[in-house]
């Protein structure tokens, strides 16, 4: 039985269809943002502990960095 | 449970739908009800490396429907007495605790699952960047003191780290602003584009600098848009970017 491509296997190429350039003066790059934006526009790759839900890990780290909203991807649960 | 756990701040959450639906590996403990040969286990462990079939347990955050789900692999590891030891690499949505209880009902004496590890989720993995609670609350304390950008950089990664495995669009600087106000990508605007994408598919799409601008839907495979002058490349879902972080570059239609 053949295995299935594993999707973090894959390495796509990138195909170019027309050129420019992009004007400096607008936007930034991503490891560029200022500190705030960094952090809004961020993910952590948390190490779960045991015990606690994804859930209650979630909001204790919105506590800690004093954030309005969080979220998590892929609940991983008992 | 532990292990790999994404989490998104303020913004990011929105990209959650992209963690949630992509691929995850685990290493798992299960636990055999009954003896049964380090062969016999590695066979039928073999035999789930197939689009398999699930039903949610019972206590389950999703709809209890029958559904398919493939494992992309389930490498056994280690055998010890009835505990066994494996790796498995299965799509988003798959549950281990079912998966082991499947194991032991195809091997005879009926097994559940004693202890499970994630070690990826989408593009996050356990080796590279993952921080403890503890981590976050440390470096974050010493940031605010210092208030040097380097610290928030130790444990706090730009969401597009989060889309590495999403097939991606660059965009002329001139189309985003559009697609910020919630427009569809169209095919002028796209400068380059990586193969893998179906119609239909989930794809992000990239301004020159590398920022995440929107989650759009495939409205053509890779080879398609390639070749296309006009029409709808993107149907625009998830809006990430603030609206005028680039120039407006279009007219409403006055008439």
């Amino acid at each position: 039985m053949p295995r299935t491509v594993v999707p973090w296997e894959f390495k796509p190429k990138l195909l170019v269809k027309a050129e420019d350039k992009t004007n400096p003066r607008y936007g930034c790059k991503p490891e560029e943002r200022p500190a705030e934006e960094y952090i809004k526009y961020g993910v952590i790759n948390l190490d779960k502990p045991a015990g606690p839900t994804s859930h209650e890990v979630a909001a204790w780290v919105k506590r800690i960095l004093n954030l309005q909203r969080i979220g998590h991807g892929g609940t991983l649960e008992a | 449970m532990t292990g790999v756990l994404p989490i998104t701040l303020e913004e990011s959450r929105k990209i959650v739908q992209a963690l949630l639906s992509s691929g995850k590996e685990y290493v798992c403990v299960m636990k055999l009800h009954g003896d049964a040969t380090e062969e016999q286990v590695k066979k039928v462990s073999k035999e789930f490396e197939d689009t398999i079939y699930q039903r949610p347990p019972l206590r389950a955050s999703v709809k209890r429907g029958l559904r398919t789900r493939t494992i992309y692999y389930l490498d056994f590891l280690e055998k010890d007495g009835r505990n066994v030891l494996f790796k498995v690499g299965c799509e988003g949505g798959t549950y281990i605790r079912k998966l082991c209880h499947d194991i032991g009902e195809v091997l005879g004496c009926g097994a559940h699952m004693q202890e499970l590890r994630r070690t990826r989720a989408g593009p996050f993995v356990e080796n590279r960047n993952m921080v403890t609670l503890h981590d976050v609350a440390y470096w974050f304390m010493e940031w605010q003191q210092q208030k040097d950008e380097k610290i928030l950089r130790k444990f706090i990664q730009p969401m597009e780290t989060a889309l590495t495995l999403v097939p991606k669009i660059y965009i002329r600087d001139s189309a985003v602003d559009a697609i910020c106000h919630g427009a569809n990508l169209t095919a002028p605007g796209v400068l380059s584009l990586e193969t893998g994408i179906s119609k239909g598919s989930m794809v992000a799409v990239f301004t020159l600098k590398g920022e995440i601008v929107a989650l759009a839907k495939a409205g053509a495979s890779t080879e398609e848009i390639l070749n296309m002058e006009h029409g709808v490349v993107g149907k625009t879902r998830r809006v990430l970017m603030r609206r005028g972080t680039y120039p407006k570059c279009w007219r409403s239609g006055e008439t």
